[in-house]
């Protein structure tokens, strides 16, 4: 007997596990080629990036009606871990392209830079795919290593350093808290395995422990790190402003998506039991999130800052779901995480084109005028933030209808008027990116826009998905509620 | 639907000279804005419904930001930001009703005919309907949510103002008619007086600040408020004079008040200012000009003859018969807007030409004749002979207020049912029911 068909692995599994391999080998090509130092390294680097992600996509895609339990019950793959697959795996495609030009503009052009786009991604989907708390923190610690790295990648600039060692800082603390967290719950429940905690605690008389409460409490508290929900949130500003700009398209949508996807995992198969009286506490920091997010984001005047504390606010958005939990609420997570990705990807996108060669512009300022001087530009700008803002016919407006549908199902009508009202305020800040660029005029100096070919597609395809996901939305909600039919009873 | 195309021919008719940059955005952005509003007019199915309300923003925003004058960021994020706390609210309660409609019979939908059959508990009415009524208050806009619309109408290039004026304030007025009182009847007929006292507030105080303005399209804009008053208040008479009146009202609001922006417009593109102590004596300049101004200044007060007459006077007749205080004070509103636009009038066009730049003005060109003419042919036709309008408009009025008081009755039955069913009555027959406590016909 192998040691792999010990643990539940045989040879009919390499399909579904396609993946993970396709994954890890190119990030390990990728490596290799870049001991080399020629000039064609980075160039066979990004190919081998987009080659691996592509082979990871279409094996899930062969794979997505499919349910198994792997590795001793640590690895499933089911359509709920197969849907967070295709958006991991759709954005680091984007960020690939984004980044081609990017790299070579900004001096940064090293092929290991997609290696660690890589290497995080399949962090990400061992988070979505994970049914061991230890899995989970092995993929965790797998994406974060990886996303401390490229937030540090322009390691001459101050600010690049800063964000690095910032992230890794606070990143290493919550990871901390979520292995203490893991521990007690261990304790507590004799497993980490997420299907047998919840057996244990359906089972169980006595629930509140101590022990298990408080190992809950940690857990969560990993977990709201990687979100960015306040009070958790110190880090992204300063490590969405100091990364270069692909890399904090890529972290933002990427590490949302796979926080969540573990988050909503553990709380509705793990813990379910326990959801009920966590309510009126993650009631309280949804608000708090949303409200600090967008308050905040008024205020800046860094795109980049802007769209992180933006970010912030959307975490809020998404506990919506969570909080309202059952399908419903599961379907809206799911849907908002995707669409989400989408425009925070084209939002990052726009910024990361702005300003010629090295010299990069992110002021909110420095776009007067640009409206009309790069249409495009302009209008896939103006897509993106009222997407991100929530007007339909945009995908973010049937996100919200989603989420907001789902909290109110579940009763919580205050939670979803503190939201909407919220999303009116960030309605002030998404239009400001819009009023410069159409409604000013440049005081001195113009703003120069890179033009790059495979970001100017990555681009048009994110606009175009804006759109077709906001008014044909019907196959993205379906195939969300299916994922999360087949794995939450 | 109809005034909606028409006018956007107009609008458009009357934009080709005032709007010389970035010219092919601008017509995209207005036929956009048409298909937002034809939507919005068109749709049974509430979540549709919304979408198209939210999509009108948008063109709507970019043109007075972009194409609008001096302070157009503020109106354009004033206009905006306004309408989208009202927006959001009423998404809240459309989904609320979903869940309400669910939880009565067991399927989910938004459609609108389905919607007007669920009993909604009176305590929820009040709350879904206050969400409905702020939206489409906002957007009427009643006083005091009104003050986005004179900086958004001073600010708009005047395609922008005509359409917002004679379609978009229209879309709150028929969200009321349409939506919110049907849905809610009950909660309707409790927050009459309160919507009646803001309308004559709106009434008497968008007139008395109308009067004050030094600038054109600023006096045009309060008389929008006024008259939108009056629509509010012939709708919440609750009954068909008052309802007929309302909807007259509100297309002859869209002529008259449509005109009178194109009119402002076609002085503003000749001289660039428009403020009323800069002209005088126009009439000697613009002969023509003066005419139609005349005309569709009259209409606007409502003089009998013209378009604006039939409306008032049945708002009124109808707000007599179930809101006597209302209407008196209402009415004297009738005699605040002959004051504030016979007094623009006569600085405007009568007298001796005082300001030497008036001189050399040129005449209305065919191309703006053609634009007015269609304009002044309504006036008057709906001024002599309103009714062909009218027996359209009665069939639907009627099926709508049968609607509202057949629901408002059925609601109440079924609330005391099940009240005495909750007090472990079990009521034997639907009549016995109806004449229970609290029960009123």
């Amino acid at each position: 007997v192998s040691p792999l068909a010990e643990v539940g692995y045989g040879p009919g599994d390499f399909g579904a596990t396609l993946p993970v391999w396709a994954l890890s080998i190119a990030s390990m090509i990728i490596l290799l080629v870049c001991m080399s130092r020629r000039r064609w390294a980075a160039p066979v680097s990004a190919g081998t990036a987009l080659l691996g992600l592509a082979v990871a996509g279409v094996g899930a895609w062969a794979h997505r009606f499919e349910t198994r339990a792997l590795f001793n019950d640590m690895y499933r793959v089911d359509p709920y871990s197969t849907f967070f697959v295709l958006v991991f795996v759709a954005i680091g495609i984007v960020s690939v392209l984004l980044s081609w030009d990017y790299l070579e503009r900004t001096n940064l052009n090293h092929g290991e830079f997609y290696a660690l786009v890589v290497l995080s991604a399949l962090g990400m989907i061992f988070m979505a795919a994970a049914n061991d708390l230890i899995m989970i923190f092995l993929g965790l610690e797998l994406m974060s290593l990886a996303l401390y790295v490229l937030a540090g990648f322009r390691k001459n600039r101050f600010e690049s350093n800063e964000a690095a060692l910032k992230y890794f800082l606070l990143g290493a603390f919550a990871t901390g808290f979520l292995l203490y967290g893991v521990a007690l719950v261990y304790g507590a429940t004799g497993t980490t395995n997420l299907s047998k905690i919840g057996g244990f605690l359906v089972a169980s008389p006595v629930r509140d422990t101590p022990l298990l409460v408080i190992g809950a409490l940690l857990l969560f508290v990993g977990f709201a790190f990687k979100v960015s929900l306040v009070p958790f949130h110190m880090w992204t500003p300063d490590a969405y402003e100091g990364a270069p700009t692909t890399a904090t398209a890529f972290m933002s949508a990427g590490a949302k998506a796979a926080g969540f996807a573990g988050l909503l995992r553990v709380a509705m198969i793990a813990l379910p039991e326990l959801t009920p009286d966590w309510t009126r506490l993650l009631t309280g920091i949804a608000i708090l999130t949303m409200t600090v997010g967008n308050v905040t984001a008024i205020l800046q005047s860094n795109l980049k800052r802007m769209l992180a504390y933006s970010s912030i606010a959307h975490a809020g958005y998404v506990m919506l779901g969570v909080i309202a939990g059952g399908a419903g609420g599961a379907q809206a997570v799911l849907y908002y995480l995707a669409v989400y990705s989408v425009m925070n990807l084209g939002a990052f996108g726009v910024v990361s084109l702005m300003g010629k060669g090295s010299d990069e512009r992110v002021r909110v300022q420095e776009l007067a005028g640009a409206g009309f001087r790069y249409p495009w530009l302009g209008i896939a700008m103006t897509v993106f933030m009222l997407g991100l803002a929530g007007i339909p016919p945009t995908a973010g407006f049937m996100g919200k209808l989603l989420l907001f549908r789902s909290a109110l199902e579940g009763g919580h009508v205050m939670l979803v008027i503190f939201a909407v009202l919220n999303s009116v305020v960030a309605v002030y800040y998404y239009l400001r990116p819009i009023v410069v660029m159409y409604m000013t005029q440049p005081e001195g100096e113009a703003l120069e826009v890179s033009s790059a070919l495979p970001a100017a597609v990555a681009l048009a395809v994110l606009v175009i998905a804006t759109f077709w996901l906001g008014t044909a939305s019907g196959s993205l909600t379906g195939a969300a509620m299916q994922s999360v039919l087949a794995v939450f009873p | 639907v109809l005034l909606t195309t028409a006018l956007t021919a107009i609008a458009i008719l009357g934009s080709f000279s005032a709007v010389t940059q970035r010219v092919r955005a601008y017509y995209m952005l207005l036929l956009a804005l048409e298909t937002g509003m034809l939507g919005t007019f068109m749709a049974l199915d509430l979540v549709v419904f919304y979408v198209f309300w939210e999509a009108m923003l948008m063109p709507m925003y970019l043109l007075i930001g972009v194409w609008g004058g001096q302070e157009r960021i503020r109106a354009a994020v004033k206009f905006f930001l306004y309408t989208m706390v009202g927006s959001v609210l009423m998404l809240v309660a459309i989904i609320s009703l979903y869940f309400l409609h669910h939880a009565q019979t067991g399927t989910y939908t938004f459609d609108l005919a389905a919607l007007y059959q669920t009993n909604i508990p009176l305590g929820a009415q009040f709350w879904l309907f206050s969400a409905f009524a702020l939206a489409f208050a906002i957007k009427v806009p009643m006083f005091p949510f009104h003050t986005w619309l004179p900086l958004a109408h001073v600010e708009a290039p005047t395609a922008g103002s005509v359409l917002l004026a004679a379609v978009l304030l229209k879309m709150g007025t028929y969200g009321f008619l349409r939506f919110a009182m049907p849905l809610f009847p009950n909660a309707a007929f409790a927050l009459t007086p309160v919507i009646c006292a803001l309308a004559v507030i709106g009434i008497v105080y968008g007139a008395l600040v109308a009067m004050v303005q030094p600038d054109l399209k600023k006096l045009v804009a309060y008389s929008s408020v006024s008259h939108l008053g009056f629509c509010m208040l012939g709708m919440f008479a609750m009954n068909p004079e008052g309802w007929s009146g309302s909807i007259l009202q509100m297309l002859n609001h869209g002529i008259s008040t449509g005109a009178l922006f194109l009119l402002v417009g076609v002085i503003y593109e000749r001289r660039h200012t428009r403020l009323i102590s800069e002209f005088g004596g126009l009439w000697k300049v613009l002969p023509a000009f003066s005419v139609v101004f005349l005309v569709v200044m009259l209409s606007s007060i409502a003089l009998p003859g013209t378009n604006g007459f039939v409306g008032e006077f049945l708002v009124l007749l109808g707000a007599f018969k179930t809101q006597r205080l209302w209407a008196i004070l209402a009415a004297t509103g009738v005699i605040l807007s002959a004051c504030y636009m016979l007094w623009m009038f006569q600085r405007v066009v009568f007298g001796a030409v005082t300001n030497s730049a008036n001189e050399g003005m040129k005449d209305l060109t065919p191309r703006e004749a053609l634009v007015f003419a269609p304009l002044l042919l309504l006036i008057f036709w709906l001024g002599i002979f309103p009714q062909p309008v009218l027996s359209r408009i009665q069939p639907s009025i009627q099926e709508t207020i049968d609607l509202v008081n057949n629901r408002a009755v059925a609601i109440r039955t079924w609330e005391a049912r099940s009240a005495m069913i909750d007090a472990g009555i079990q009521p034997c027959c639907p009549d016995k029911a109806e004449i229970a406590p609290g029960v009123a016909k």
